[in-house]
């Protein structure tokens, strides 16, 4: 077997073993716990009155306007990466080029803040 | 891959499990107690000596805890959520080398889960799953102040996460002038800040002769970045708008008993492995003075091991100590410090100090 094979075998292996120890620790506890549900009990919190509507509630947008830029950025990093690592061998033409993605990235971020994507009022 | 190499793998894993899940045992027992003698308390004092029990006190009375689901959660996702924020958070600490690789029968043994030549980015991927055990947490709950906690958490959680993956690739950048070409694995990079800067500045010897080789000297930035990037990350104060609670409420009301436990657990564990991972991309790993020949081997074997948890416990005190110091901020002023400071500003400094190790490497760009 291959030791890059081997590697992700072993991060699968982790994997399982910690979903095995949330389940026996789940387990366990329901075996452990007691189990006396009410109607009340069984209510949506909602600071201590009657739960009022349903529990779907609208939020503002901007906090999707947060994903899409987080998207940029991650993506971003995903490109910044690969270039981080063979820079070396690019040389001075990578370097510039990568510069001028960098600045246009920049220049995005300009523009939301710009916008007022980071305006709360 | 035979017996002996099998068992090795068994070994490293459950050795790395064990690790991860006393030091999440000792870190919440010392964070209680650091805070009390910060604020001038005594702190959990009666389970055992100096209370270091009290975490198993804790944990074993959530398992008698009556587990309440309310009637109106997504089932599915609602019991999924907890399995969500465990599992990546275990998986996190897999790439980080914990002690010097040492020889057994012939075969080599890495302290480490496993060596993945991408380990940065395992670890940006596997933070960014965490993400998802809020949103279904905050989404499954069919509460109102769950929902807002979880998508509040949500986008609190992605802005740092950029500034973290920018403050990376400097140090990756960096790292990949000290050795022979660039590489993500996290034992290369523990291996490239092994000695002193003496022996890679010889003018200044006499002086630098002491200070070890860390990227925290050329990266110092960075590392400023990173932590804060990581604070905010693992949702603690001053950056713990995600559950705050003396104020909002956060993603995981609707969570009782042992299934709430299950997101206090990844909390832990990810404080735990976030100051690992800074420690080993900034503080030089498990680097340090292991006195080869003049102390038994089993002593020198084992110190590497004491480095790397002294480095990481150092961090998981300056977690507790700003939490013990600074204020909680405001929704919009977390939001400001993350896309107008940190992520501005680690952009700059990978242009910055880009622009010196290309200097450095290729000469100036009139030149070519």
């Amino acid at each position: 077997m291959s030791p890059y094979f081997e590697s992700y075998l072993t991060v699968g292996a982790f994997a399982v073993l910690g979903a095995i120890l949330v389940m026996v620790m789940l387990g366990v506890a329901a075996v452990l716990r007691p189990s006396n549900p009410t109607t009340t009990k069984m209510l949506t919190y909602e600071c201590g009155v009657d739960p009022v509507g349903s529990g779907w509630s609208q939020s503002y947008v901007r906090y999707y306007v947060f994903g899409l830029l987080f998207v940029i950025f991650d993506v971003e990093a995903v490109f910044i990466f690969p270039w981080a690592i063979v820079l070396e061998d690019l040389g001075t033409f990578g370097l510039v080029e990568m510069f001028i993605f960098i600045s246009v990235l920049i220049l995005g971020l300009i523009y939301a803040v710009r916008k007022g994507v980071l305006k709360w009022e | 891959m035979s017996w002996p190499e099998f068992w090795i793998v068994v070994l490293r894993v459950v050795a790395t499990f064990a690790l991860l899940l006393l030091v999440t045992l000792i870190n919440v027992w010392a964070e209680r107690k650091i805070l009390a003698d910060m604020q001038n308390r005594l702190g959990p004092r009666r389970a055992g000596p100096w209370g270091i029990l009290q975490t198993v006190a804790d944990g074993l009375k959530l398992f008698f805890k009556e587990a309440v689901i309310p009637r109106r959660v997504e089932i599915g996702m609602y019991l999924l959520a907890p399995f969500l924020a465990v599992v990546p958070a275990f998986l996190i600490f897999m790439v980080v080398p914990w002690g010097r690789p040492f020889t057994i029968g012939g075969n080599e043994v890495a302290l480490q889960g496993a060596d993945l030549n991408i380990g940065l980015l395992f670890i940006l991927a596997m933070s960014s799953l965490a993400v998802y055990a809020v949103v279904l947490a905050g989404w499954s709950s069919g509460s109102k102040y769950p929902l807002l906690g979880g998508v509040r958490a949500t986008a609190q959680a992605i802005s740092y996460e950029a500034a973290m993956g920018l403050a990376m690739v400097a140090v990756v950048m960096f790292s990949a002038t000290q050795g022979d070409g660039g590489t993500l694995s996290l034992s290369e990079i523990v291996e490239r800040q092994a000695g002193t800067w003496g022996d890679i500045i010889p003018a200044l010897e006499p002086v630098l002769r002491f200070v070890p080789r860390w990227n925290l000297f050329p990266q110092i930035v960075a590392f400023v970045i990173f932590f804060t990037a990581i604070v905010a990350e693992t949702n603690r104060a001053p950056f713990d708008l995600v559950e705050a609670e003396q104020e909002i409420v956060g993603f995981h009301t609707e969570y009782s008993g042992m299934r709430f436990a299950m997101f206090f657990l990844a909390e832990y564990v990810n404080i735990f492995s976030m100051s690992a991972i800074a420690a080993t991309l900034f503080l030089g790993g498990w680097n340090g003075p292991t006195f080869e020949g003049s102390v038994p081997a089993i002593v020198s074997g084992i110190l590497p091991t004491v480095w790397f948890l002294a480095k990481t416990y150092l961090l998981v005190f300056l977690f507790i100590w700003v939490r013990a110091t600074l204020p909680r901020l405001r929704y919009d002023q977390l939001m400001q410090l993350g896309w107008k400071r940190l992520i501005p500003g680690a952009l700059a400094w990978l242009v910055l100090s880009t622009a010196v190790i290309s200097f450095r490497q290729f000469g100036p760009p009139w030149s070519s």
